[in-house]
């Protein structure tokens, strides 16, 4: 437990550098956008901002200025919650404790659990914490990722900048009903094939585009692929097989497996203290 | 007999005419198709460029026939069920595909593999570059008419292919790279006989610079050929070899901080100023040797222990968002996840070196003479899968 707390230290150590990098690269870059500039956050490395859509292309522009000239990928975030098949999301949700308490030993079922415990915890500053933005919370309780969210969908696009060896990710929040936002297709070029894909999947209209059509997709067809209220039609017809792995094994089965499992992990352990 | 007035005016108004017509004569556009079902295309890439007479005044790019929607499908997969899809991206390197993958779910998860697994991913990611960039060299020759390094290429490949199976089961698939290590461990007597096939492949190098640089009809066809400046590559997003080919001195392995093997090695990153075709296939040349260098320094410096590091039994990603890169044999490939602690990722964005590679197209086409459309196509080297994932 100790030992893996120490490296943990380590891991935010080795980050804090880094960290420091990107929150100077932050800060220069917020004071040239100033007000457009709503939700931030800098964490294991990495450096996250979000700005109005109104300003998206003055923000890609002030990154591009400030050495983010490397195109990496533009695309969109839709934060609607939905599981696929809502019988997936039963089966999905069996709790890593539930085989801890049917192990036949009690000993056996008190480690487990310590193992589990011992299991990597998120962060609290990195992850959770990051899900409520000052701003404002998101809506309906959605959640919504790094950096705050306060609309259904997001464009999102990340830069990189090879010469200061690090990178950004630029988020702007867009309205549900329409959403639309500026083409930066002459910022940076190979934007252009990135938003007709972002626009097939995901309906965002990109104002200034020379040439809005089907990349991927045949010309006549309807919807947006990638949005959540999207159904996978193969899931309609037919549940995935492959949940059955993660589905309760009948009590008989389990037990053998759970012994099987645990001899040869003491034979593995024997075989290391030897 | 002298000419009269009358004549010479017929004569000149003749001339005239002729001239005229000449000026004004309204040549056609001719459209020419090339693909979905072209050898050069290496799959089913259309690629619609309009002529006139030989030379290429606008050209487009037609993909999608073999899009299968991975973003969509890892939404509902188990992370470890993600790496079969991810697999059959870049279809030549799959393992490579695996690890930036795992790399993110790892860092989400806080967790780091073990040295030992480490290695093990580095020298499999070294040797996907390898078995991908040989085919490289040999299809580029025969995209060109030079038909033999095709056969060299599919020979020595297939060594290299035959080490990846007797670790992996799979030529072609491994689906080898596990949340927190690997799968399994090397097999016995692998470490002696890869290191006889990375001398293989250094010969396989020398060999095909004899037969391909040197020759007069590769060099002409190849220098000065699809040359596209620096700006402009990092502009449309191109990655690795071709943007090294542009002088710009940039590779995800030595540049980020990663849990690789590659900052213990000592190797050079290769650039080359021309950024032609023939610099993109000279870049590629040297990295393979270059990658051949990088296992055997691996193989003698490969560390014991353990190759998988304690995970739970089922795998759950804490919520939050990574992005991870990785330098692949085609080019800069990251997945961006969005986890919101579930069993598999909430979303995916897989970015793939090839679609911005071939996103170039129209802009580097304009200008050129049918012949050149397939040099550049052969040096800009894309893995269909690679484009419509």
């Amino acid at each position: 437990m100790s030992s893996a707390d120490t490296e943990q230290e380590e891991q935010q150590d080795q980050y804090a550098a880094a960290n420091a990098a990107r929150q100077e690269a932050l800060d220069a870059l917020k004071a040239t956008l100033g007000d457009a500039v709503v939700g931030e956050d800098v964490h294991a490395g990495d450096l996250w901002i979000r700005v109005l859509a109104s300003e998206w292309r003055r923000a890609v522009e002030a990154c591009k200025a400030a050495g983010f000239n490397y195109f990496d990928f533009l695309s969109g975030l839709d934060w609607m919650p939905s599981a696929p098949n809502p019988e997936d999301a039963e089966t999905l949700s069996v709790e890593p404790e539930a085989d801890a308490d049917e192990a036949p030993n009690p000993d056996e079922a008190a480690e487990a659990e310590a193992e589990h415990e011992a299991e990597p915890q998120p962060s609290e500053a990195g992850t959770v914490a990051a899900f409520e933005t000052p701003g404002g919370e998101p809506a309906e309780g959605w959640q919504t990722g790094v950096a705050g969210g306060d609309t259904r969908f997001q464009v999102f696009a990340r830069f990189h900048s090879p010469h200061r060896k690090m990178g950004i990710t630029v988020k702007a929040d867009l309205g549900d009903d329409e959403p639309r936002v500026a083409s930066i297709h002459d910022i940076f070029f190979g934007a252009e094939w990135h938003e007709r894909e972002t626009w097939e999947m995901y309906g965002f209209v990109f104002e200034g585009h020379p040439d809005l059509r089907h990349i991927y997709l045949p010309g006549e067809f309807e919807g947006f692929p990638l949005r959540k209220d999207f159904p996978l039609l193969a899931r309609e017809v037919k549940p995935w097989p492959g949940l059955v792995d993660v589905e309760d094994l009948p009590a008989a089965e389990e037990a053998r497996q759970d012994a099987a499992i645990n001899a040869a992990q003491e034979a593995e352990a024997g075989e290391g203290g030897s | 007999m002298a000419i009269t007035e009358q004549q010479r005016r017929a004569y000149v108004n003749t001339q005239a005419a002729d001239a005229r017509v000449n000026v004004e004569l309204q040549t056609e556009d001719m459209t020419l198709n090339i693909g979905p079902q072209h050898p050069a295309t290496h799959g089913t890439l259309r690629v619609v460029a309009r002529l006139d007479g030989e030379q290429v005044v606008w050209a487009d790019v037609v993909c999608g026939y073999m899009h299968r929607g991975y973003e969509k499908l890892t939404e509902v997969r188990t992370y470890p069920q993600v790496t079969t899809l991810v697999n059959r991206i870049d279809w030549l390197s799959s393992f490579a595909n695996e690890v930036p993958f795992i790399l993110a779910a790892e860092k989400l998860m806080e967790i780091e593999a073990p040295p030992r697994a480490q290695y093990i991913r580095t020298i499999l990611f070294e040797l996907a570059r390898i078995a991908n960039i040989t085919l490289f060299i040999g299809t580029m020759g025969a995209d060109l008419g030079a038909i033999t390094p095709v056969f060299y290429a599919f020979r020595d490949r297939e060594r290299v292919l035959n080490q990846i199976e007797a670790v992996t089961g799979g030529r072609f698939h491994p689906n080898f790279d596990r949340i927190g290590g690997l799968k399994d461990d090397l097999p016995r007597g692998w470490v002696d006989e890869t290191k006889a096939v990375m001398n293989r492949v250094r010969e396989f190098c020398d060999e095909l610079e004899e037969l391909l640089m040197g020759n007069e009809i590769f060099q002409a066809r190849t220098r000065g050929i699809g040359v596209i400046p620096a700006e402009v590559g990092l502009s449309y997003g191109l990655s690795g070899a071709n943007i090294r080919a542009s002088g710009i001195d940039w590779d995800l392995r030595r540049d980020q901080d990663l849990p690789m093997a590659w900052k213990d090695l000592d190797w050079k990153v290769w650039t080359h100023p021309d950024g032609d075709s023939f610099a993109r296939f000279w870049v590629r040349l040297q990295e393979t040797r270059e990658a051949s260098r990088m296992v055997d320094q691996m193989l003698d410096g490969l560390p014991a222990g353990s190759i998988q590091a304690k995970v739970p039994r089922i795998i759950k990603v804490p919520a939050g968002e990574a992005w991870v890169h990785t330098e692949n044999p085609l080019g800069e490939m990251g997945y961006y996840i969005v986890s919101q602690g579930g069993l598999g990722p909430f979303r995916c964005k897989i970015r793939s070196a090839s679609f911005n590679n071939v996103s170039v197209l129209p802009w580097v086409l304009r200008g050129t003479y049918v012949p050149d459309i397939i040099t550049i196509l052969a040096s800009l080297y894309f893995i269909l899968g690679d484009i419509d994932r």
